[in-house]
């Protein structure tokens, strides 16, 4: 039988394994071969593996949607959600590097000039280089507007101040899209991890995604070129960071997808063959109540990340609220499967045993990264009163 | 077949904000309710709807200001485009 994830032979003993495809079937066969195996591991060392980061690379799966011009695949959105949500499924460490390089990929595609695309887009296709998302601070987490972060003109160029928290993939990524005050508004930059002045401090022990490599960055004195700047200046500064958040929370809510559909699939198999009383647990009305659940809002949350999807790949400036929405649903869904997932197996759930564990921990994160959830509910009430005066 | 672009600019705005009277030549930023969000939302509506790009260097708040100002920068925008009556 053919399979839409093959490798040669010669690749296979070279240890590649390029995707011919990006559907569903291939990316869900990359991983279940490199990534659901090793989760848990991943998760208990904190960290994400070299050899990983470079087979994702090699299968082409950092950033499909930039051009074929610059080394992607000029993949449609729907699809790419398609490809988070699998590797969500997998582990959501790795989905949340994704979603971050995912991030700073799409801000320089889409809001940079052509030397800093010409510069950094063929490195992030080919994920030679990785990038990383710089908003929060010590002092401002979902008050963006609260950054103290500066970047003040300095001989024609700029001279950047601050320090950023939170940074996923920090540890790892070689460039950081970071987020600084202006004399006349917020402003993105693309800043090398190796320019004179970023300091790189580790954050471990988090409660989830425990290997995304977190990091605390801190910019001293750090001198930048003129073009250092991403996208426009003044009004539609805030454009840049408004659609590169869209886009992450877009990675989230389909990675949130992914961690309910692995909660059902966990227990699905466990109840299938553990027994309590001489009668397996699926046969029990209490359980079959939650596994219909998760069925029930794997779908809805699937089709809420597909549309928002469909809306991306028409233009449509109605994705940035289906966005919204799907991001709400899909990860206060995952949150509660996950919780009902550990439930249903009953010690072992909480032990290292089961991946249930790991997604317990990492769906609570998927409330809060990308617009926590109540700043989204705040958006979404919002939006029912368009069209009505106030 | 021509379009009045800027009755469509109008109309997406009042969809936003109901409760705002906008007229064609009315500063839209001098009402309070402009930010980042609308200024996406705005530039990929008029992106998609009159099926233009707009470069960095358009996206300047003159360009946005008004309903005319809009019309004119999607007229510049779209002198390929046959048909289009700013």
């Amino acid at each position: 039988m053919s399979t839409a994830y093959e490798v040669t032979s010669e690749e296979e003993a070279a240890g590649r394994s390029h995707l011919r495809s990006f559907d569903r079937g291939a990316v869900r066969e990359f991983v279940d071969r490199h990534i659901v195996p090793f989760a848990d591991m991943y998760d208990r060392l904190g960290r994400i593996p070299d050899e990983l980061l470079d087979r994702i690379a090699e299968a082409g799966l950092w950033a499909p949607f930039l051009s074929a011009e610059v080394g992607g695949a000029g993949l449609d959105m729907v699809t790419l959600g398609r490809v988070h949500e699998e590797v969500g499924r997998g582990c959501s460490s790795v989905r949340s590097l994704l979603t971050v390089h995912t991030m700073l990929a799409w801000a320089v595609q889409r809001w940079g000039s052509p030397a800093q695309r010409e510069r950094w887009l063929p490195e992030v296709a080919a994920g030679r280089t990785l990038g990383a998302f710089c908003l929060s601070e010590p002092g401002a987490g979902s008050d963006a507007a609260g950054i103290v972060t500066t970047a003040v003109d300095h001989r024609g160029g700029w001279r950047l101040n601050g320090t950023k928290t939170w940074v996923t993939g920090g540890q790892r990524a070689e460039l950081f899209l970071v987020f600084a005050r202006t004399a006349t508004s917020i402003g993105a930059f693309l800043v090398p991890r190796s320019t004179s002045g970023v300091s790189v401090q580790p954050i471990d022990d988090m409660l989830g995604t425990r290997a995304s490599m977190l990091a605390e960055i801190t910019f001293r004195d750090v001198l930048l070129d003129a073009d250092a700047l991403l996208g426009p200046s003044g009004f539609t500064a805030g454009m840049v960071l408004t659609g590169t958040l869209d886009l992450g929370r877009y990675s989230v809510a389909a990675g949130s997808v992914g961690i309910i559909q692995a909660c059902l699939d966990a227990c699905a198999a466990y109840t299938a063959t553990r027994t309590v009383g001489g009668t397996q647990l699926r046969h029990l009305p209490l359980i079959q109540a939650k596994i219909s659940d998760m069925v029930t809002d794997v779908r809805a949350a699937r089709m809420l990340v597909e549309e928002a999807g469909r809306l991306k790949d028409a233009g449509d400036a109605d994705t940035i609220m289906a966005t919204w929405v799907a991001k709400y649903f899909a990860s206060t869904a995952a949150a509660r499967h996950a919780g009902e997932a550990v439930q249903v197996h009953g010690a072992g759930g909480c032990s290292p045993r089961h991946p249930v564990a790991r997604l317990y921990r990492d769906s609570k994160v998927m409330e809060i990264i990308e617009g926590s959830n109540e700043i989204q509910r705040l958006t979404i009430a919002a939006a029912a009163y368009q069209g009505r005066a106030a | 077949m021509s379009r009045d672009v800027t009755s469509e600019v109008l109309a997406f705005i009042v969809s936003r904000f109901p409760q705002a009277e906008v007229t064609e030549s009315e500063d839209i930023f001098s009402l309070g309710y402009v930010n980042s969000l609308f200024a996406m939302e705005l530039v990929m509506f008029l992106e998609k709807t009159f099926e233009i790009t707009i470069p960095n260097e358009e996206l300047r708040i003159d360009n946005f200001r008004t309903a005319l100002a809009m019309a004119d920068l999607i007229g510049r925008r779209s002198a390929d485009a046959v048909g289009i009556a700013p």
